[in-house]
């Protein structure tokens, strides 16, 4: 610890030794090759996607329903149509039931319920209701609907909107709370009434997050197969009524994936790519609505 | 304002008449019942699937369903213990595999890459979480599997010395290929909680480091890694839950085997799965056993959400004693963020 004013070696003392530049190196390197791990399933899964699901898209593919045929070879075992038919069906009851009640409940913790304790219990039940496996809520459904009476579209929604409800109530907390407080008291000071303020001021303010937040969930609940195997059903034919059984995509890729037959899962690959392409499609709304946002 | 109020006694001239408050009480009691009835909601099917799987409870006790080493459908014995351990040890290895992979990456972009890449790099990242649960299954059983058995029956036959893993003959589906999957799903989760934790990281404790004479990778370890350090747990903890509760993927890659195995390239089951597959033909005790197995699966996941809460917190706490009181709030709206984010 000598200084010698003009050591040569001063400068030396303060340079990163090699064992530490080492190991900088490495450990960059390490970090960099996980990220590159990281991407390899990524571009695994969006090969194989496109080189055996563009294979089996056709017109015929979109137009017809799953025939049922598929033990022979030789006879035509039919497209997804009441698949794609039944996933928008369903998807499109199912946030008709959750974006409200998932909203209002967001609406209800930020602008009554502050500081509540009834507001902390709920809070906690949504928190619960996220971390529930999406089959144990098929199984609830079946419990309560299905039992004696059989399986149907509508109660496929019901799974769906329960699987939906904490993500959009969740997400729409989060932006109803980064709404400006001055916003809502500029609002009352002017002689508006509570339910006024809320619907003029703050869900305008909060709109494009929340849109974000019900996108995101949209395309979550389009994915999922485990809630509909015990409460939709499974049917071939195309069908516009919600109170029978209902076909659905993930459904259907999940049945035709077990099946023998070479053309079966030729059009399961079809189905997953339509699948992903329906749930990129909501994905990429979502990110356009969200660079859009008027809040950070 | 000199006349707020009407000499002969009326109301207010600023205040409203009862009709125009009616909108006002309407919404705000319309609201809390709603919320009440979500609440309702969720005890009412806590309550009917706690009664469902009461006669399989009845007949092997409740330990007994949760520990017994027998799953037998057609002479009626269920015991859950192989499901259980199927379980455990598909998302164990998915933690395993997943989060120091998701670390990386979150590193990589919040400290190492260039801004230009920052915006590519997340949203790839973030794909992996658009490919649904069924799309992985059906890569996993057609690609995944088959390509890499030949590598796990190298690595058996190599460290044949090792209990756990070597020796045996490895299967197509096993629990390696289905920890392997569902590390790839719990990815953009973990990802995107550490990299929303790691931009919570003050620039002067970064700085300071840098300004010490501290190498790139010595200020990711002394400045970031320990402040971040909960709120990874917390993501780790988040993914794991939903590694226990993830269904369709692993049904069709764990090979439906419900035995207890101590290989790990061999065939095994989860309790997920087991629903998945045998609960169309169930009916009687085998549907109650179902049932139960879906009631121990909901209370797993119950549990692990509510221990990385306390971890999180405990973590949290100790971090801003140690840091001279510097509480740091914003981890935890942090973490919140990031998980409705992704």
């Amino acid at each position: 610890m000598s200084a010698h004013g003009a050591n040569p070696n001063r400068i030396e003392r303060f340079a990163v030794s090699s064992r530490r530049r080492r190991t900088d190196r490495l450990a960059r390197g390490g970090v960099l090759a996980g990220t590159l791990i990281a991407l390899v399933p990524l571009v695994l899964v969006v090969y194989y996607l496109l080189r055996e699901g563009l294979g089996a898209w056709s017109p015929h593919f979109f137009t017809t329903d799953p025939t049922g045929n598929t033990f022979f070879k030789s006879s035509d075992i039919g497209g997804i149509r009441s698949a794609m038919v039944g996933t928008i069906e369903m998807v499109a009851l199912a946030s008709a039931i959750a974006v409200p009640a998932g909203i209002g409940v967001a609406v209800w913790l930020v602008e009554y319920g502050r500081g509540h304790w009834f507001a902390q219990l709920v809070r906690f039940f949504v928190d619960v209701l996220t971390g529930v496996p999406s089959i144990v809520f098929g199984l609830f459904i079946y419990i309560v609907l299905v039992v004696g009476t059989g399986f149907a579209g509508y109660k496929g929604s019901f799974a769906l909107a329960l699987l939906m409800l904490p993500v959009v109530t969740r997400s729409a907390e989060v932006v109803l709370l980064l709404v400006p407080g001055a916003l809502r008291e500029s609002a009352l000071a002017l002689g508006a009434e509570r339910w006024k303020v809320i619907f003029r001021v703050v869900l305008p303010t909060a709109l494009s997050g929340m849109v974000t937040g019900v996108l995101l969930a949209v395309a979550r609940a389009a994915g999922e197969t485990a809630p509909l195997l015990f409460t939709a059903g499974a049917t071939n034919k195309v069908n516009y009524n919600l109170s029978q059984t209902m076909n659905s995509l993930p459904v259907q890729i999940y049945t035709d994936v077990t099946s023998p037959t070479q053309s079966v899962v030729d059009r399961a690959w079809g189905a997953a790519l339509t699948l992903v392409v329906l749930i990129l499609i909501l994905n990429l709304l979502a990110r356009l609505v969200s660079r859009r946002s008027r809040l950070a | 304002m000199e006349a707020a109020s009407i000499p002969g006694g009326g109301r207010s001239r600023l205040g409203r008449s009862p009709l125009a408050r009616l909108p006002d009480r309407a919404l705000r009691y319309g609201l809390t019942l709603l919320a009440a009835l979500i609440l309702a909601l969720i005890v009412y099917f806590f309550v009917r699937l706690v009664g469902e799987a009461r006669p399989a409870f009845a007949k092997e006790g409740v330990l007994g369903f949760t520990f017994g080493n027998d799953w037998n459908v057609s002479a009626e014995h269920f015991g859950a213990l192989p499901l259980v351990v199927g379980t455990l040890i598909t998302s164990a290895l998915a933690l395993l595999m997943g989060v120091p992979v998701a670390i990386a990456t979150a590193l990589y972009i919040t400290e190492l890459c260039t801004g230009r890449l920052k915006g590519p790099l997340t949203v790839l990242i973030e794909l992996l979480a658009a490919v649904p649960s069924v799309v992985y299954g059906l890569w996993g059983i057609f690609f995944l599997a088959p390509k890499l058995q030949p590598a796990e029956q190298w690595v058996a036959n190599k460290l044949s010395f090792i209990p756990f893993i070597g020796g045996g003959v490895v299967t197509i589906p096993n629990y390696f290929i289905a920890g392997l999957i569902l590390a790839i799903m719990i990815l953009p989760i973990v990802s995107a909680i550490a990299r929303e934790v790691m931009t919570t990281v003050p620039p002067d404790h970064k700085e300071a480091a840098l300004g010490l004479g501290a190498t790139r990778w010595e200020m990711i370890r002394m400045a970031v890694l320990p402040y971040c350090r909960s709120g990874i747990v917390g993501g780790a903890m988040l993914g794991l839950g939903r590694a226990i509760g993830e269904t369709i993927a692993v049904t069709l890659v764990i090979g439906d085997a419900p035995q207890l195995s101590g290989h790990l390239f061999s065939q095994g089951y989860t309790l997920a799965a087991v629903i998945a597959n045998e609960f169309g033909e169930a009916t009687g005790l085998h549907r109650s056993a179902l049932f139960a197995a879906a009631l121990v699966l909901f209370v797993l996941t119950l549990l692990v959400n509510g221990v990385a809460r306390v971890m999180v917190l405990r973590a949290a706490r100790s971090s801003a004693q140690s840091r001279g009181g510097a509480a740091k709030p914003d981890v935890a709206d942090a973490e919140e963020a990031a998980v409705l984010g992704a």
